[in-house]
């Protein structure tokens, strides 16, 4: 079995390799013959070890010795249970589709690259190392079973978004959206790897199972310097990289402006798998995080946050990758709160189905975009539902998912987390429970906008760029409206079918809910305290999912999502004049929500405009001016006029040397006088 | 055999230097190959070091005895143990590099130049082994002048202020060792062997005079802020060979001197000014970090970079766990690994467009693919990317920097955010982008020999960082037994 487990990160890793080393050799189909057989040879593998681990065969060993020093000893090594299982499939099936994709979706690429840019020639088989090279970071991130690994694994899909984001490297949108990322991760990084010092320091080891087995000495520590509770300042540390990877408030910043990268990599880095390593992570540390109220109720009040007020922001979005970005950053805030709440398998239960359903509505809009010649302003599209039916239908199901609505995956998990919520008993869980019945409505009417505005209504696309639609908005998109009347066309096959086999289980994996929440299913890979009683209250209100179905019609949060889609229905196909109008009488707050509450300008001006402003006061005040004005230079200035004065004394005109001596000797007389 | 490797690692390579200067700069083909067989050469014979090396055994292994001036009972000793056995690995390797490096863009006196670089290998070699003090002081001293040299010749516009800025700095920091020395000399009874000098009994304040004469020496070389002005002017001027022994080799010499001298000699006062030291090291990380930011000249930028790194290396020293102490001698390896191939990625470009200011450039991975990618791989490294060398060290030393207090460790992790944001800026500003402007547009991709460096360092890179197992394992015992040495008062 050990074998297979390592055949799992390696087939997509040598994938990437021949992909990307010899990739001018193998051609373009040899590019994406080589990296789809390396990710689906992990996909079937997955599925083996899936059933393995079904049938009780969990596995934690060690591959090789990574590094040892001062009794600390560092492993790469595999934690294969419930949980990682669960990760790798969702991961590898996810990559799998999106591999395919890839083929229509980059089949013009060149398109993109300046005619004599040699980066552009191999852009289509780069793109597919790019991919596989993901494929393997991620899943060595899930099945890792210590520390470092998982950081390595944590740095390698951050480096690998790095290098997509900014794949068109010769637009200045994508290369400052790259570097964005990369920086707003490190500092989540930053925190994350405080976090694992202070394991490293406390427990002296950084593998999970010996650091699980002394959770409860160290929540009875506290941290030697700064006092704190030992427990409660490692969650927090951790948590502090979740937030960056799993772009949590305020750490959220870099994932709107990630939308710069194909669209191929917003759906499988950006929504399915990579910004949910923060989720899985913190699942996996359950065994420290039950035992700090402070620290999940911090994590329950940014996940709170961050899924209304991102939310919100989605609403007002144009673009249509930015309103999907915008509902990942809600999503991913439910999943968060949902940790807060200690209602970890529900966290990894909506992880798994928003993977499917936020994979299908990111590769429909990018079905939607190629059919729009790269056109991604709503404003200029409207009426695709007949010219698109099967990306208008699977987007459908991915809107509906979305928004919550039964019996579509969505609902099972997100109603799952609200409920969680609802019995969370940390403190400022009630905060949580109100953003979250809020940002269901706000769901539902950004899900469903999305949907009408792209597929019903009028078709503007046929009035040219002279039609902006709504208000004096302009971005950073407009010039690319200059395309005259477009005539759209369902995209090809190798697009529609991943689309196709992602709506499915963006219907139906909600229903294995009794088994994944409430089967006991997760087993010994999640840990609950005995004092946090929300799972067990929900596993007994649990009556099958026709149960859960009937139950949820009669609640809230089914009625609030409803009528955020009727409300989008009204807006936008009843009275499409009405939202110009609501925008004007309400100009403040949409300048708010279009701002994005000003965390960009106040990132740039202060973060990065301080930091080179400090920089320079530095290097001018304290290199040029202090040390090397005053003390190098000083101090060579200072043998210089020394050596100038002395030098007056060496005039070589002897009557002023008999002057000296005859004036020295007279001193001396003097001296010599009077002290006798 | 085993009992003249170091000697061959030593004068392997500076009697090559002579042959080369014999041979003349005329013969351009000849004296080529012949350095570059004689730096390949100097690296086969150290590789025994290696391959020989007990690493159960904390002392000085492969040991050389000889009397060299007997009125003084000055030797000639050498012996490495396993601190200073990488490093010698680690320069011979690099002076390969450096003579490839040179191979076409060098064309005034060639031999001179290829013969200054083989001499300082050997010389340098000779400053890692040496176990006397007089020995290592001379090596040390004599390591200055093709350094100086280097710089003075085949330096930039402003070479002079550099090469002169360079010897007085690091010339005025040794003379205070030298004195330090002689005081340790006279008070041992007559003995130079520095191995003596571990177990001299000294008293507190003779220990603080001496930490500091050393201090004075080491610091410049590292170079310590605030003593470390000298190394972005140096930088800027020199070669790129020049850059790329400095930053790999001779900035790890100043660290050496750490370990070999001020720790074991007077640990009561390392332990005293211990906090002095590790407000040093984080001042270099941090101030320093900010100020490479706002760099407009790579040379200068991958400099403070270098400062910054160096950091490191003092304060995992300075925290005394074997963690942090190990940390940093990997952290020394892997920044020669990752500033000689900076360095040499800067002069690829310099080559070609000659010059080194980050607004002239834009666009480079249109035109140059493969040196692209390896410049963002080089970058990712010196960003601290897990996987490549430039993590390794960088970790270890926060995790015994936050074992010891967690500031420290705070203070440190900036790195993560304010390495990433140098390096990669600069890569954003230079390789990104539309092509900056026509130059740019006419650039020719490396070709083999420069794919051949870069590819090798890009894979020693690589290796340490996902197998750093072997580096620290020859380490183990000698930190043991350095630590241990430390811990114990020689009031």
């Amino acid at each position: 079995m050990k074998t297979l487990y390592l055949l799992v990160p390696l087939a997509p890793l040598l994938g990437a390799v021949l992909a990307g080393f010899f990739g001018s050799i193998l051609g373009r189909a040899g590019a994406h013959i080589v990296t789809i057989a390396g990710v689906a040879l992990s996909f079937v593998l997955s599925v083996i070890i899936f059933q393995d681990v079904q049938a009780g065969h969990t596995f934690n060993g060690a591959v090789y010795t990574w590094m040892e020093s001062g009794g600390l000893k560092l492993e790469i090594g595999f934690l294969i249970d419930q949980l990682t299982v669960l990760m790798m499939l969702v991961v590898t099936f996810v990559s799998l589709m999106v591999h395919i994709y890839t083929i229509g979706y980059m089949a013009h690429d060149e398109d993109n690259w300046p005619a004599d840019s040699k980066a552009g020639t191999h852009s289509y088989q780069r793109f597919f190392s790019y991919i596989s090279l993901f494929t393997f970071s991620m899943l060595m991130l899930v099945m890792s079973n210590n520390f470092v690994q998982l950081f390595f694994g944590w740095e390698a899909v951050g480096l690998v978004s790095y290098l997509l984001i900014g794949f068109w490297s010769v637009r200045e949108t994508a290369i400052y959206a790259n570097l964005k990322a990369f920086l707003v991760n490190r500092v989540g990084d930053f925190g994350f790897l405080l976090g694992i010092g202070l394991i490293a320091a406390y427990a002296g080891s950084l593998d999970y199972a010996t650091v699980f087995g002394k959770a409860k000495e160290l929540a009875t520590m506290t941290e030697a310097i700064t006092g704190w509770p030992l427990i409660t300042a490692v969650c927090i540390c951790l948590f502090i990289g979740a937030m960056g990877k799993s772009a949590q408030f305020p750490l959220h910043v870099w994932l709107p402006d990630s939308m710069e990268g194909p669209t191929p990599i917003s759906a499988l880095i950006h929504a399915a798998t990579m910004v949910t390593a923060g989720i899985f992570m913190v699942s996996r540390m359950s065994p420290l995080f039950e035992l700090s109220d402070t620290a999940l109720s911090f994590v329950i009040v940014i996940g709170g946050i961050t899924t209304l007020f991102m939310a919100l922001i989605a609403i007002v979005q144009t673009d249509i990758k930015r309103v999907v970005a915008y509902s990942t950053l809600s999503q991913l805030g439910y999943m968060t709160m949902a940790l807060g709440a200690s209602a970890y398998s529900v966290a990894i239960f909506h992880l798994m189905t928003h993977a499917f359903f936020k994979a299908v509505l990111f590769l429909g809009a990018g079905s939607v975009i190629i059919a729009m010649h790269h056109e991604q302003d709503m404003r200029k599209m409207g009426g695709l539902r007949k010219y698109m039916p099967i990306t208008y239908t699977t987007m459908l199901i991915g809107a509906i998912a979305n928004a919550g609505l039964p019996p579509f995956a969505g609902f099972f998990s997100k109603d799952s987390i609200i409920e969680a919520v609802h019995f969370a008993q940390v403190p400022l869980a009630g905060f949580a429970y109100v953003c979250a019945l809020a940002a269901v409505f706000v769901g539902g009417l950004y899900s469903f906008r999305l949907i009408f505005f792209t597929f019903h209504g009028e078709e503007r696309f046929r009035h040219g760029h002279d039609d902006h639609g709504h208000g004096a908005h302009h971005d950073a998109h407009d010039d690319h409206g200059h395309h005259g009347p477009v005539e759209p066309h369902e995209s090809p096959k190798v697009v529609t079918l991943p689309l196709v086999l992602l709506a499915i289980p963006a219907i139906g994996s909600g229903w294995l809910i009794g088994t994944i929440l409430y089967g006991n299913w997760f087993g010994d890979a999640i840990v609950i305290a005995a004092t946090h009683k929300g799972m067990a209250a929900m596993a007994a209100q649990f009556h099958g999912i026709f149960g859960m179905m009937l139950h949820g019609v009669m609640t809230l949060p089914f009625w609030l999502a409803l009528a955020g889609a009727a409300t989008a229905w009204y807006l936008y196909i009843l009275r499409p004049d009405l939202p110009a109008v609501i925008k004007q009488k309400l100009a403040f707050p949409a300048m708010i929500l279009e701002e994005k509450y000003g965390f960009d300008r106040f990132n740039d001006w202060f973060f990065a405009g301080g930091a080179r402003l400090l920089g320079r006061g530095l290097w001018k005040g304290g290199d040029q001016v202090l040390i090397d004005g005053v003390m190098v230079n000083g101090s060579a200035g200072a043998v210089g006029w020394i050596s100038g004065l002395v030098r007056l004394f060496q005039t070589g005109r002897i009557y002023q040397y008999a002057f000296g001596m005859i004036f020295g000797v007279f001193a001396l007389l003097t001296l010599w006088i009077s002290r006798a | 055999m085993n009992s003249q490797l170091l000697s061959l690692a030593i004068w392997v390579p500076i009697l090559g230097a002579v042959l080369v200067f014999a041979v003349g700069s005329e013969r351009r083909t000849l004296v080529r190959w012949l350095a570059l067989a004689v730096a390949i050469a100097g690296f086969l014979v150290t590789i025994p070091l290696y391959t020989r090396f007990d690493a159960t055994q904390s002392g000085m292994q492969f040991v050389e005895q000889l009397p060299w001036i007997t009125r003084f009972n000055v030797w000639y000793l050498l012996g490495v143990d396993g601190i200073s056995m990488p490093f010698i690995l680690l320069n011979s390797l690099i002076t390969v590099f450096v003579v490839l490096a040179g191979w076409e863009v060098i064309e005034e006196k060639q031999a001179q130049y290829m013969g200054a670089f083989l001499a300082m290998s050997g010389l340098m070699n000779g400053i890692f082994s040496a176990l006397d003090g007089v020995l290592f002081y001379v090596f040390f001293e004599a390591s200055l002048i093709p350094m100086y040299i280097i710089i003075g010749v085949w330096g930039g516009p402003n070479r002079v202020y550099a090469a002169i800025k360079f010897f007085l700095y690091t010339l005025l920091g040794s003379l205070l060792m030298l004195v330090a020395l002689i005081w340790l000399f006279l008070e041992s009874g007559g003995s130079f062997s520095i191995l003596d000098w571990h177990q001299l009994p000294i008293g507190i304040k003779p220990q603080i005079l001496i930490f500091i004469a050393f201090l004075v020496s080491f610091a410049v070389k590292v170079p310590m802020w605030p003593v470390h002005t000298w190394l972005p002017d140096a930088h800027v001027e020199a070669p790129t060979g020049g850059s790329v022994v400095l930053a790999a080799i001779a900035l790890k010499l100043g660290a050496y001197g750490f370990v070999r001298f001020s720790l074991p000699i007077v640990p009561d006062a390392s332990h005293t000014l211990a906090p002095m030291m590790i407000a040093l090291s984080l001042i270099a990380v941090v101030y320093i970090g900010f100020v490479a930011l706002v760099q407009a000249d790579m040379k200068k930028l991958i400099a403070y970079s270098s400062i910054s790194h160096m950091g490191f290396v003092t304060l995992g020293f300075f925290i005394f766990n074997q963690i942090g102490v190990e940390g940093a001698l990997v952290q020394m390896i892997s920044h020669g690994f990752i500033s000689a191939a900076m360095f040499l990625c800067v002069g690829v470009m310099y080559d070609r467009m000659h010059s080194r200011m980050i607004a002239d450039y834009g666009g480079v991975v249109h035109t140059m693919p493969k040196f692209a990618a390896l410049f963002v791989f080089f970058a990712m490294a010196n960003s601290g990317l897990p996987a490549t060398s430039g993590f390794v060290g960088e970790f270890m030393v926060i995790l015994g920097a936050i074992k010891t207090n967690f500031w420290l460790g705070f203070a440190a992790a900036t790195t993560l955010i304010l390495g990433a944001a140098y390096t990669l800026w600069m890569i954003k500003r230079v390789v990104y982008g539309p092509a900056g402007n026509p130059h740019v547009a006419e650039l020719q991709d490396i070709d083999g020999r420069e794919f051949l460096v870069l590819g090798l360092l890009a894979l020693c890179v690589l290796l340490m960082g996902v197998y750093p197992f072997p580096f620290t394992e020859v380490m183990h015992a000698s930190v043991d037994n350095l630590l241990k040495h430390v811990a114990l008062s020689k009031l």
